[in-house]
């Protein structure tokens, strides 16, 4: 049911960004205005921006979701996604000011001033934007449904209206002061909700603040007969067992209920424990636990520690506890937590998709293994490495990202709000690991989709909390999307238009066609966000990480570092990092398994290429480089002396 | 036709320490970072390995990898800053 005060604090929400929109339209008559705020943005309110922009969807929905059912796994997407600002920082935040204007293919094509630069730079931001794109809108669907009551793609077309008509109307300035305001919010509300967790302290039998009685699963004895299993409990019915990816699962009968269970020896005893499980009839009806899907039969949420340092039942509970009580007793090898896992299988005409879980100890909880193979083949390990390589390279390769360093009056201006951007992002990652471990052991992660495990925490402490947090989920929603979409309309109206079809007559026309670029890519965005639906938003987020690390972040480095790269270098770079990025992602296990196919079969084995497609582009830069030298225009003294001899 | 800066920034004679220093101080990182993860490929165990007050060592790495981002982010501005007066008051003088 549809509460009255999330749906009130939501208009607040869109309402304020709207009225800050027209409010600062004024500012956005002039290309400069419109697509660099006129570089007048404080230091301060700039780096909160970043944290605003940085903050996505991915890093607040998806990386707590990610935490909540695969424990530390997730928690190294913020590392990486933090380690990332290190080489912002230190390799291309005041360079990258000094040489741009208003994206950042006039900083690499500063140099040069090459139309195969500006071509090969703008079509790279298009398109790492719109891999960006996905999952913030994805993001957004997720969250209207609880909130308002609304399908998915309700959501995700109103995210797209309501961005376009910022973007349209005033540009980067009211979208730096979008992304400043949530940015505060966000880091705001995070740590309350961090205070509330640790007040709350532990349990074995979390109750969702008192709101929903915890249920505990079952398990029946049974023993084995031949081929089938028989429950201890006769009123029970074994219709069939099947094993599918090495789980046995029986489908049990009673008083006309039928439901499923998984078959486990626990200390050599065997036995059946209760499941959840969604079933697809070939009709196309839902049965959600072996009754007809509705408003009040929907899948539990779930999560909950069995022991809590060897203690178990009410003598477990910790009350409340420090931060780093907190995460020890988690990580307690003597603690175990019940985790859940998704296998899907074919039931004569019917999809099933059974959701058991299994008990899991602390200590692997906090160290990393349960979703990353690292203990794995050595493919499985080039894998995560292949993801934390692209996450650190990534970020200052992101156009939405880079663009914000021209917003500020100056080098050291850019320096500084990037060390304000480390400190808010780093203090809000640490809190990511809170609020994802408070969703797993709290028994609000949703089996359909762990992206809600962070607004539905916020849940558990009242309806004030859960709005805030939504409203605040949704508001980061609108900026990431509109610093995108800014990025996107810079590479079209400035980069394409412009600078390399020399069609735009003036400043007005640019910022017209800037607007028409942003209605346009906010069109596609709706289109991706609905194809897209159900995938964890952090793992879409790190494949574009990996797009934008092979197709950028070589040619922003060897243009700053070597002096003998060449326009041509550059743009074959540019170029053959965007096409072995997303053709090695098209040819991955991830895509075949999204389209129905068999992973195994994958040609490409890695599901992220950063670790070839990233050398692949630093390589053909040199190469390309080298061997158009000859070619290359002597370099306009007044751009080269502001690189070199500054 | 050459893309001009939102705002012009005049010359900064500062620019090839804050470069030179930028890159030394990557290079710390980047080795803190690279060693993260050969432990979590190589060894992985080892990150279950209790720390400091009931913390783990992957708990203890992973803030620690985030804090001293900011530490180095710290280091990095002061010194660029210190340099950036000293230049500005020799020019002065």
């Amino acid at each position: 049911m549809v509460q009255a005060l999330p749906v009130v604090l939501f208009i607040l929400i869109v309402s304020l960004v709207l009225a800050m929109s027209f409010y600062f339209a004024r500012k956005a008559k002039s290309a400069s205005g419109y697509y660099a705020a006129g570089g007048s943005i404080h230091w301060g309110v700039n780096g909160i921006a970043f944290a605003g922009d940085y903050l996505s969807a991915a890093s607040f929905l998806g990386i707590c979701g990610m935490i909540a059912t695969a424990g530390y796994d997730g928690f190294l997407y913020s590392i990486g996604y933090l380690a990332g600002w290190i080489v912002a920082l230190f390799i291309v935040a005041e360079p990258l000011k000094r040489l741009g204007k208003y994206t950042f293919t006039d900083a690499i094509d500063s140099k040069f001033n090459s139309k195969g630069i500006k071509l090969m730079a703008a079509i790279s931001t298009l398109v790492v934007s719109l891999f960006y794109l996905i999952p913030q809108m994805v993001g957004a669907g997720v969250l209207v449904t609880p909130l308002l009551g609304l399908p998915h793609y309700v959501g995700v077309i109103m995210v797209g209206i309501i961005v376009i008509t910022i973007v349209a109307t005033a540009g980067m300035t009211s979208t730096t002061y979008v992304q400043f305001i949530k940015g505060a919010l966000l880091i705001v509300f995070s740590t309350i909700l961090v205070v509330g967790l640790c007040v709350r302290g532990l349990s074995t039998t979390p109750d969702q603040g008192g709101q929903v009685p915890f249920h505990d699963y079952v398990s029946i004895p049974a023993s084995r007969s031949g081929d089938t299993i028989v429950p201890a409990d006769a009123s029970y019915r074994v219709q069939s067992v099947t094993t599918v990816k090495g789980v046995e699962l029986a489908r049990l009968e009673k008083s006309g209920l039928v439901t499923w269970w998984q078959v486990e020896t626990v200390d050599g005893s065997l036995s059946l424990r209760e499941t959840q499980s969604v079933v697809t009839l070939a009709s196309g009806e839902r049965l959600v636990n072996g009754r007809a899907e509705s408003a009040d039969n929907r899948l539990a949420l779930v999560g909950n520690m069995e022991r809590i340092d060897g203690q178990t039942g009410e003598a477990a509970d910790t009350g409340p506890i420090s931060p780093f009580r907190f995460l020890a007793l988690i990580g307690s090898p003597d603690s175990t937590i019940r985790l859940w896992k998704e296998v899907k299988l074919k039931d004569g005409d019917d999809k099933v998709s059974v959701y058991y879980d299994r008990p899991v100890s602390g200590n692997r909880i906090m160290r990393p293994g349960l979703s990353f193979k690292v203990e794995g083949t050595p493919l499985e390990r080039i894998d995560f490495i292949s993801l934390m390589i692209a996450l650190f390279l990534g970020t200052a390769a992101l156009p939405h990202i880079l663009i914000r360093y021209y917003t500020v009056p100056s080098p050291k201006a850019a320096r500084k709000s990037t060390i304000v951007a480390i400190a808010a992002i780093g203090a809000f990652y640490i809190l990511t690991l809170f609020m994802g471990l408070g969703a797993m052991t709290n028994g609000v992660v949703n089996l359909a989709d762990n992206n809600m495990s962070a607004p539905l925490l916020a849940r558990s402490f009242g309806t004030f909390l859960f709005s805030m947090i939504s409203a605040i989920a949704f508001a980061t929603v609108l900026g990431t999307v509109s610093g995108l979409i800014i990025a996107a309309s810079g590479a079209v109206a400035h980069d394409l238009m412009d600078r390399f079809g020399g069609i735009i007559k003036d400043d007005k026309h640019k910022v017209r066609a800037g607007k028409v670029a942003a209605f346009v890519v906010g069109a596609l965005a709706i289109v991706l966000g609905i194809l897209f639906k159900g995938q964890n938003v952090s793992f879409l987020v790190g494949l574009a990480f990996a797009v934008a690390a092979s197709a950028n972040l070589p040619s922003i480095v060897m243009m700053l570092f070597w002096k003998r790269t060449t326009s041509k270098g550059i743009s074959a770079s540019i170029l053959v990092g965007i096409l072995s990025s997303i053709g090695l992602i098209l040819l991955s296990p991830t895509m075949f398994e999204l389209f129905g196919l068999d992973p195994a079969s994958a040609p490409f084995p890695l599901k992220n290429p950063g670790i070839v497609s990233i050398p692949l582009s630093f390589i053909t830069i040199v190469v390309v480089s080298l061997l158009t030298k000859a070619d290359q225009l002597p370099e306009p003294g007044e751009k080269a002396a502001l690189l070199q001899k500054a | 036709m050459l893309h001009e800066p939102a705002v012009q920034a005049g010359k900064d004679p500062a620019f090839p320490f804050k470069r030179k220093l930028g890159v030394r101080l990557f290079c710390v990182y980047a080795l803190v970072y690279a060693a993260f993860i050969a432990i979590n490929v190589i060894k992985p165990q080892i990150m279950e390995t209790i720390v400091l007050g009931g913390l783990n060592l992957a708990v203890i790495y992973g803030f620690g990898l985030i804090l001293f981002a900011l530490i180095l982010a710290l280091i990095y501005s002061s010194i660029c800053s210190r340099r950036e007066r000293s230049l500005a008051e020799s020019k002065g003088a």
